[in-house]
């Protein structure tokens, strides 16, 4: 349940969503590409209000990329398969077209020489990168992470995290639901707070990190930095 | 002198000589008789959890009380009502049409609850997957999910083709001619039980192949998470 947010992404700018589990991060990350359906409100992305009745969801979700703490990527496809699929079957591109994206785009994750190998022969770290790939392989203008690192062993994190940077330096709009610190003291432009629903405060990293407005940001990141 | 009347009764040579075209023809029409069933009850299976993945109340309520229906009927009483009542009501059709319907029927039933249990156990991040890169709801269940709620679904669909395939054997009921009617009425003309011997190793040569297949089907099929 989400109430009253008012958040604007710019073009380019990464941003950190934080807050407890139960606040409402993924719910707002998932409005974003209507996974979840906001019952008032409106989401606009790329200039096109998504939530009209008469918008085409599935041709606005080529643009927003999305990628997941589970990576959920298909067990059946390969990760060139993975990477190809919507190129094929949703932008109508050939199989000789959509390889040679979807190589580009796990060129891009730096997992070129697994494109034919399955899900289950890869670590979790490169089957979270083969699924930004997927993400990537369709050109999106935005992508939206949720907890794109938890799942993940801590040895592996650092090469999702890797990829998200270089992104991030090729001036990709990114939607960050994470408890990564450090790489949102690093690489956020903003950070948001969020607490039962609704957005309590944001601001630089540095500020929200350093001086928070609210006693209730200083508790939890504090608490977030014990445990990091 | 027992196993010399075991012999004359059930492997008699002469009698085999005699009924084995006949039991060859019925092999073929059991054949016949058990793909199409296995095509249209498959297909039909398929098509219904498809409709009933898209939770539109009204149809998924329908298929439930088809599927529940049917897999409550013996298939017997379904080639008898659809055989002897239908006609009352304009609708003659053949024993051959009767019994494949009934059985198309009765399988579709059995297929439609595997194939939605095979829906049903493919992660709901699947299905959010493919959505969010614009793909259809009908391209995600025919591109992500059907392939791998499929695989899940090759050990329990074999048994139950192979056992309504054996149900064609209901069609001698209704004089459909397959291995059944050809070995029974072969039995009694010849006053000799070889024929129906004779029969069980037409169901041998049919079947041990079909099974021995899935089981080949299911290794090849099968894939870790």
């Amino acid at each position: 349940m989400l109430k009253g947010i008012d958040l604007a992404v710019a073009q380019g700018e990464l941003v950190f969503i934080i807050g407890p589990s139960g606040s409402g991060k993924s719910t707002l990350l998932r409005c974003c590409n209507r996974l979840e359906e906001p019952t008032s409100g409106s989401v606009v992305v790329d200039g096109t209000d998504i939530t009209r009745p008469d918008v085409d969801i599935n041709r606005v979700r080529q643009k927003i990329g999305m990628v997941f703490q589970q990576f959920n990527l298909y067990p059946h496809l390969d990760a060139l398969g993975n990477v190809t699929l919507a190129l094929r079957k949703v932008v109508g591109k050939t199989r000789t077209e959509a390889e040679s994206l979807g190589l580009r785009a796990l060129t891009r994750v730096g997992l070129a020489e697994k494109a034919k190998a399955y899900p289950n022969e890869l670590s979790g770290g490169q089957q979270q990168r083969v699924a930004i790939a997927r993400a990537l392989a369709l050109e999106p203008r935005i992508l939206l992470f949720d907890e794109p690192t938890s799942a993940l062993d801590p040895e592996l994190v650092g090469s999702v995290l890797k990829v998200m940077r270089e992104l991030r330096e090729s001036g990709m709009t990114m939607v960050v639901v994470s408890h990564e610190m450090e790489f949102a003291r690093a690489a956020a432009d903003r950070v948001v707070f969020m607490d039962h629903g609704a957005i309590l405060e944001s601001g630089r990293p540095e500020k929200i990190f350093a001086r928070p407005e609210h006693a209730r940001v200083a508790e939890f990141v504090a608490t977030i930095s014990r445990h990091a | 002198m027992e196993l010399q009347r075991l012999i004359f009764s059930f492997f008699n040579a002469e009698v085999a000589a005699r009924y084995w075209p006949d039991i060859l023809y019925g092999m073929w029409v059991t054949a016949y008789l058990g793909a199409a069933v296995i095509a249209a009850g498959l297909a039909a299976g398929l098509g219904l959890a498809m409709l009933r993945s898209f939770h539109f109340r009204p149809a998924s309520f329908a298929i439930v009380v088809f599927a529940d229906a049917f897999r409550a009927l013996p298939p017997l009483v379904v080639i008898i009502v659809l055989f002897f009542a239908f006609p009352y009501v304009g609708l003659a059709m053949s024993a051959f049409t009767a019994t494949w319907l009934a059985l198309s029927l009765v399988l579709a039933a059995f297929a439609e609850e595997i194939f939605w249990a095979g829906i049903l156990s493919v992660p709901k991040g699947q299905t959010e997957a493919a959505r969010s890169t614009g793909m259809s709801r009908l391209q995600t269940l025919a591109y992500v999910v059907i392939p791998q709620a499929v695989r899940l679904t090759i050990p329990p669909l074999t048994n139950r083709m192979i056992a309504i395939t054996k149900g064609t054997a209901l069609g001698s009921v209704v004089a459909v001619h397959e291995i059944i009617y050809y070995a029974s009425s072969g039995a009694s003309e010849a006053g000799n039980p070889t024929p129906l011997t004779l029969g069980a190793l037409a169901y041998l040569a049919i079947f041990l192949p079909v099974v021995l297949a899935s089981r080949w089907i299911e290794t090849r099929f099968a894939w870790k998470r």
